[in-house]
C-alpha cells in the first residue's frame, strides 16, 4: 500500500473501530461503568476491553501515520517475503476479508457480551406479559417461552458456541499434527501401527462418536471440547503426515540430521513449520465444523444444556414452539449458518493465498 | 476381479476387529460400569448389594477384563450385542427393525445428492466465471454450511405448517393402512420428501463443489485439447471425453460421503420423528441405554467400512488404470 493518500485501509479500520467503540459506550455507558462494582470477572474484562479499545486503536492511528511518514522519507527498495505475497494475496481476495470481518464482529460481540445484551440471558421477568413476543425494537429477536430476551441469549449463546468452536479446533489441530507428523517422520513400524488405529477412527461416522462419548460422560462444556477435538483430528494426522513424508526425503532435513539435531526438535523446528500451510487451512474450516457439531449436539440436548444458552440448544426450544413462534429457531440457525461460511471462506482464502497451486490440487 | 473384491474383504476384518475393540475400550473408559447405569436406570430405590453382585455374575462383569473383551469380540462376531436396558429385548432386534428406516433416508438422499450435485457442479464447469457459475459456486458454500437440522425446521416451518404441502413428521400418514397400494407407496414418498431434501441438499453441495473442481481438472489436461483441436463439437467433447474421466474420481467420494449421511441423519431423524437407527441412538443416550448406544455407533461404522470398500471396488472396476493387485500403473 504505497502512498493512496491519507485515510488508507488500515487507518479507515482503526477509524471504523473506534466510531463503534465510541458509540457503544455513549449507548451503554451506564453497564459499562457498572460492571466494576460488580464481582463477575467476564464483566469486568468487557468493560475494561471497551475503556482500552479506543486509546489503543488511537494509539495505533498515531504510530501507523507515523510509520507511513518515515517510509514516504526514504522508500527504499524492499524485498518480499513468502509470507508477505501471502497477506497481500489474502487481503486482495474480497470474500474472505469479508469472512473475516464477520468473524472479528461476533467475536467481539461474545467478548462484550454483557454490554451488548440488553437483557440477562436466563432472567425470567414477567413470564405471562412478556412471553412468546415476535421481534421489536426492545426485543430484536424476539421473547422465549418464558419471556426471555431472545437477542441477549444470541448474544450469550455466541460466547458458548465460538469459543467451543475455537477451543476445539485447537485441540483436534494440536493432536492432529503432533500424532501424523510423529508418524511421518518415524515411518515403519510406528508409522504403521499409529496410521491403523487412524484408520480405524476415521470409519466411525464423527458425529455418532461424539454422540456415543458425550452420552457417556455427561460433558460439562470442557469435557465437551475435548470430546469434540479428539474425535475430529484424524484427517489432520492424515495429511500432516504424507507431508511429512515427503517433506524429510529434502536437503535441509538431511542437513539438520547431519549435524546431529535430535528428533524432537527436527519435528518441532523444521518439520511442522514447513507444513503448517494445509494446516491452517484445515483448521479454519474446522472451527466452522466443530461449532456446527456443537450445535447439533445441543440441539439433541446432550451438548450445553438449558439455561445455559448455546445456538443448537435454542434452536431445539424453537422447534417446541414452531407453531407459535417462529422467531425462536430461526435467528440462532441464522447465525450459525453466517459463522460456518465465514469459516469455510476464510478457509477458501488462506488456501488460496497460501500456496495457491499446489494447496488447490492436493486438498480439493 | 474376484480376488481383488476377496482381498478388500479380508482387509476389512482387521478393521472391524478394531471397531470392536475401541467400542470395548469407550465401554470401560467410561465412569463407572454398565451395570451402575443399569442400576439407575431401572430404580429408584436402593439395591440389595448382593442382589447387584448377582447381577454382575450374570452379565459376567466380575470376571477380568481380558476375558470380558474375548467374550464381547465372540457376541459381536455373532450379531449379539446384548439386551437393551430399556426395552428389555435383543438389541440386535431393536435394530434391526430401524436399519430399513436409516437406510431408505440415506440412499434416498445419496440419489438426490448425485442427481443434483453432478448436475450443477457440470454446468458451473462448463460456465466457469459466468453467473451461473458463481451462482451455483456461493449458493454451494452456503447450502454446505447451513446447518440440516435447522433447514429441516425451516422447511417444515414453511411448507407444513404455512402451506401444509407436506408431513410435520412421521413416516406414514394415520389412515395409511386403509390406502391401496399405490396409494401408500405415495404416502411414504410424501413424507419422504422433506427429510430426504434437507439430509441430500448439503451433501449435494459439497458434491457440486467437487464435480466442478475434477470437472475444471480434466478440461484442462492435454487430450480434451487433441479433442477440441479435431474439431469436436464442445457437447462431444465434454460428455464423451471430459466428464467420463472426470467422474471417476466422483466414486470415491460417495464412500465418504456416507458416514456425513449417517451422522446428518442422526439429527434429521429427530427434526421429522424418523424412527431411524439414528432416532434409536439419541434416544438411548437420553435414557442411558448402554447396550443400545454402543450397537447403533458400531453397526454406523460397519456401515461406513462396507460403504468405502464398495467404492473401492466401483473405483477398480471403472478405472482400468487400478490394477487388481493394488499397484497403479502410472
Amino acid at each position: 500500500m504505497a502512498a493512496s493518500g491519507w485515510p488508507d485501509r488500515r487507518a479507515a479500520h482503526a477509524l471504523a473501530f473506534a466510531a463503534a467503540m465510541v458509540l457503544l459506550l455513549t449507548w451503554r455507558h451506564e453497564r459499562v461503568f457498572a460492571a466494576f462494582a460488580t464481582p463477575h470477572v467476564d464483566r469486568w474484562a468487557a468493560s475494561l476491553f471497551v475503556l482500552l479499545a479506543l486509546p489503543a486503536s488511537v494509539a495505533l492511528l498515531i504510530y501507523d501515520a507515523r510509520r507511513r511518514r518515515n517510509q514516504q522519507a526514504r522508500p527504499a527498495a524492499q524485498g518480499r517475503s513468502l509470507l508477505q505475497l501471502a497477506w497481500r494475496r489474502f487481503t486482495a481476495n474480497r470474500l474472505a476479508i469479508a469472512a473475516v470481518y464477520v468473524i472479528a464482529v461476533f467475536y467481539l460481540v461474545a467478548l462484550m457480551a454483557p454490554i451488548i445484551a440488553g437483557y440477562d440471558p436466563s432472567a425470567l421477568e414477567d413470564v405471562l406479559a412478556t412471553r412468546y413476543q415476535p421481534p421489536s425494537w426492545a426485543h430484536p429477536f424476539g421473547t422465549d417461552e418464558f419471556g426471555r430476551d431472545l437477542f441477549s441469549r444470541a448474544v450469550y449463546g455466541a460466547r458458548v458456541s465460538l469459543s467451543i468452536g475455537l477451543l476445539a479446533m485447537l485441540v483436534a489441530v494440536f493432536v492432529g499434527t503432533l500424532y501424523g507428523a510423529i508418524a511421518g517422520y518415524f515411518s515403519g513400524l510406528v508409522d504403521n501401527a499409529l496410521m491403523r488405529l487412524v484408520d480405524v477412527l476415521i470409519a466411525f461416522p464423527t458425529f455418532f462418536l461424539m454422540l456415543m462419548l458425550v452420552g457417556m460422560f455427561e460433558a460439562g462444556i470442557v469435557v465437551l471440547v475435548f470430546i469434540l477435538g479428539l474425535t475430529s483430528w484424524t484427517s489432520t494426522a492424515r495429511f500432516v503426515r504424507g507431508e511429512i513424508l515427503s517433506l524429510k526425503e529434502r536437503e535441509f532435513i538431511e542437513g539438520a540430521r547431519a549435524i546431529g539435531l535430535p528428533a524432537h526438535l527436527i519435528i518441532a523446528r523444521h518439520l511442522i513449520p514447513n507444513a503448517i500451510a494445509p494446516v491452517l487451512v484445515s483448521a479454519a474450516f474446522m472451527v466452522g465444523g466443530m461449532i456446527g457439531a456443537e450445535a447439533g449436539l445441543s440441539f439433541l440436548g446432550i451438548g450445553i444444556r438449558p439455561p445455559t444458552p448455546s445456538w443448537g440448544n435454542m434452536i431445539s426450544a424453537g422447534q417446541d414452539a414452531l407453531f407459535v413462534a417462529w422467531w425462536i429457531a430461526f435467528f440462532p440457525g441464522c447465525l450459525l449458518a453466517l459463522t460456518i461460511t465465514a469459516f469455510s471462506l476464510l478457509s477458501d482464502g488462506l488456501r488460496d493465498a497460501l500456496d495457491p497451486k499446489t494447496l488447490m490440487r492436493k486438498y480439493l | 476381479m474376484g480376488r481383488y473384491i476377496l482381498k478388500r474383504l479380508l482387509q476389512a476384518i482387521p478393521l472391524l476387529a478394531g471397531i470392536a475393540t475401541i467400542t470395548f475400550v469407550m465401554v470401560h473408559l467410561a465412569p463407572g460400569d454398565p451395570m451402575d447405569m443399569y442400576i439407575e436406570q431401572r430404580s429408584q430405590r436402593e439395591f440389595d448389594p448382593e442382589v447387584i453382585e448377582l447381577l454382575r455374575k450374570k452379565h459376567g462383569l466380575d470376571q477380568p477384563l481380558p476375558v470380558q473383551y474375548v467374550k464381547w469380540i465372540g457376541n459381536v462376531a455373532r450379531g449379539d450385542f446384548g439386551e437393551s436396558f430399556r426395552y428389555r429385548r435383543p438389541v440386535a432386534t431393536l435394530i434391526a427393525e430401524r436399519v430399513p428406516y436409516t437406510l431408505q433416508l440415506t440412499a434416498l438422499a445419496l440419489f438426490f445428492d448425485a442427481l443434483i450435485g453432478m448436475t450443477l457442479g457440470i454446468l458451473s464447469a462448463v460456465k466457469q466465471y459466468s453467473r451461473t457459475d458463481r451462482i451455483i459456486t456461493v449458493g454451494s458454500l452456503v447450502m454446505y454450511a447451513i446447518p440440516g437440522f435447522w433447514l429441516g425446521i425451516m422447511l417444515v416451518l414453511v411448507f407444513s405448517v404455512n402451506l401444509g404441502w407436506f408431513p410435520t413428521s412421521q413416516t406414514r400418514s394415520l389412515d395409511y393402512e386403509l390406502l391401496s397400494a399405490p396409494e401408500k407407496l405415495l404416502d411414504r414418498l410424501w413424507h419422504l420428501a422433506l427429510p430426504v431434501f434437507v439430509l441430500g441438499v448439503a451433501s449435494a453441495a459439497g458434491t457440486a463443489r467437487f464435480m466442478r473442481n475434477k470437472l475444471l481438472d480434466v478440461l484442462s489436461e492435454e487430450y480434451v485439447l487433441a479433442a477440441r483441436a479435431r474439431g469436436l463439437s464442445e457437447r462431444a467433447v465434454i460428455l464423451h471425453h471430459a466428464l467420463r474421466n472426470a467422474l471417476i474420481p466422483i466414486v470415491t467420494i460417495y464412500g465418504l460421503a456416507l458416514p456425513f449421511l449417517l451422522g446428518g441423519a442422526v439429527l434429521i431423524e429427530k427434526v421429522f420423528a424418523w424412527p431411524g437407527m439414528g432416532l434409536l441412538a439419541v434416544d438411548a443416550i437420553g435414557a442411558r441405554d448402554y447396550p443400545v448406544i454402543l450397537a447403533t455407533s458400531m453397526i454406523a461404522a460397519v456401515l461406513v467400512v462396507l460403504g468405502n470398500l464398495v467404492a473401492d471396488v466401483t473405483y477398480a472396476l471403472v478405472d482400468p488404470r487400478v490394477s487388481y493387485g493394488g499397484k497403479r500403473l502410472a
